[in-house]
């Protein structure tokens, strides 16, 4: 049976681990790659590295930690941030990446989404999106959540699956930093209307909100980062837990 | 043929770094190499995959490697499109393949596709298995599978049951990534190497 993923994100700038609190105050703790290592020990299915500060900066990342990412860790990783064109998911790819994660260059340019899955494959391509629920709609946000872009969440969602995105890694800004829980509700009507894996992302606090996104929010991956940076909670102890409650997970 | 010399078949497209880092944490200094003779004179042939199936058939057979990977003695390990590009065809692009396995690739038409995570192994047969434990969990990512057939020395469910691995002979052959695998795929690569 397949398992559901656990899987901490690491959020890099100049080359090291950050973690902000709604996307900001950033904080310094540490090595990519040593990060990457002891999580990848402890029980993580995979990592995610997202360069927060690549698509304002307009700087593309690093792909000599991308290849020193892949030279120790034997669990997959997906790499984003900054990526605007094709060549910048080749360079990723050639470096090691397993896939790479699109945001906000797929919302000014959705071809691009076409483009690397027609290259590469579907399973290359991790769509990311940010979204804010306000007044009761759920709207797409670009640039690390700085910049409204008129889209809506499901129309979106729905359009880069048809487009050829693998996977859909959807972060709710209202709940990203609160520790009070993943976006349960919307992300299982997400969940419904996809027929690819849905990775969930934003406001993971304790042990019983893994347990909730996976069986109230229908989510097939649960994305953190503090929690596990900070090692509020620790991984294979979160996965003992979920597997006494019956959640198929990799022990 | 020199035993000890590992090869891992060159791609026009995809990741073949990882399988490459993988066997080098082993200890295992691989060559990537597209060249036949090259091939022809390795101990060991790693037939790596990423990428579309038509697409990569048809750069195997301007380099000649369609009729050369059935030809070969040696043991060869296909991995995930490798896997596939070594049955009979492929519902992927229509793909008429090098038809080392007896079977036919389809299209996951249920669950949620690609089939992507980790995913418990059972049934299993055969050296590469030795020192795996039955439902053990292997990184998968595809969205097309080969059915359960004569060849297959382990199997996986995904709504429905499939092919995890298979061997004929010398060639071998597995649908998710022992480089992608932690320890457990480690154990299948250092299984396949010492062979």
């Amino acid at each position: 049976m397949l398992a559901k993923r656990i899987v901490p994100c690491l959020d890099v700038k100049d080359g090291k681990v950050v973690k902000g609190v709604n996307f900001r105050n950033l904080r310094d703790i540490g090595d990519p790659v040593e990060h990457g290592a002891f999580y990848s020990s402890a029980g993580a299915d995979e990592l995610v590295y997202l360069d927060i500060t690549a698509t304002n900066e307009k700087r593309k990342l690093l792909a000599g930690l991308v290849r020193r990412i892949a030279e120790t860790i034997s669990i997959p990783f997906t790499v984003g941030g900054g990526i605007i064109e094709i060549d910048d998911a080749v360079v990723l790819l050639d470096a090691g990446a397993d896939k790479i994660s699109v945001n906000s260059a797929a919302l000014v340019d959705p071809g691009l989404i076409d483009r690397i899955a027609a290259l590469y494959g579907s399973q290359f391509i991790v769509l990311a999106i940010d979204a804010k629920e306000e007044r009761g709609v759920w709207k797409v946000y670009a640039g690390g959540g700085t910049r409204p872009t008129g889209r809506e969440l499901f129309s979106w969602a729905r359009e880069v699956q048809e487009r050829g995105a693998g996977e859909i890694l959807f972060t709710s800004m209202n709940h990203d930093g609160t520790k009070k829980g993943y976006a349960c509700k919307t992300l299982a009507a997400l969940s419904d209307i996809l027929s690819i894996p849905l990775i969930a992302s934003g406001g993971a606090g304790r042990k019983e909100h893994f347990a909730e996104v996976f069986t109230k929010g229908n989510a097939d991956a649960a994305l953190a980062a503090s929690v596990f940076h900070y090692r509020e909670i620790e991984i294979d102890e979160l996965k003992k837990e979920l597997h006494e409650k019956n959640i198929p997970v990799r022990l | 043929m020199n035993k000890e010399r590992t090869v891992i078949i060159k791609y026009n497209a995809g990741n073949i770094s990882s399988v490459y880092f993988a066997l080098r944490r082993l200890g295992v200094e691989a060559e990537i190499t597209g060249d036949p003779l090259s091939i022809k004179k390795a101990g060991k042939v790693i037939f790596p995959g990423v990428g579309e199936a038509s697409s990569t058939m048809k750069y195997l057979k301007e380099r000649g490697l369609d009729r050369l990977i059935p030809r070969l003695t040696q043991p060869v390990l296909g991995i995930c499109l490798g896997m596939h590009l070594m049955c009979r065809t492929s519902e992927e692009g229509n793909t008429k393949c090098i038809g080392i396995f007896d079977a036919g690739v389809n299209r996951f038409v249920t669950g949620k596709v690609p089939h992507t995570g980790w995913n418990s192994i059972t049934s299993l047969k055969g050296p590469l298995f030795e020192t795996t434990a039955e439902k053990s969990y292997f990184y998968f990512v595809h969205s097309y599978y080969v059915p359960v057939n004569n060849s297959t020395v382990a199997v996986c469910d995904h709504d429905i049951k499939f092919a995890a691995a298979m061997q004929r002979n010398n060639f071998f052959a597995t649908q998710f990534h022992p480089e992608k695998s932690g320890e457990a795929g480690e154990k299948v690569l250092k299984q396949f190497i010492e062979l």
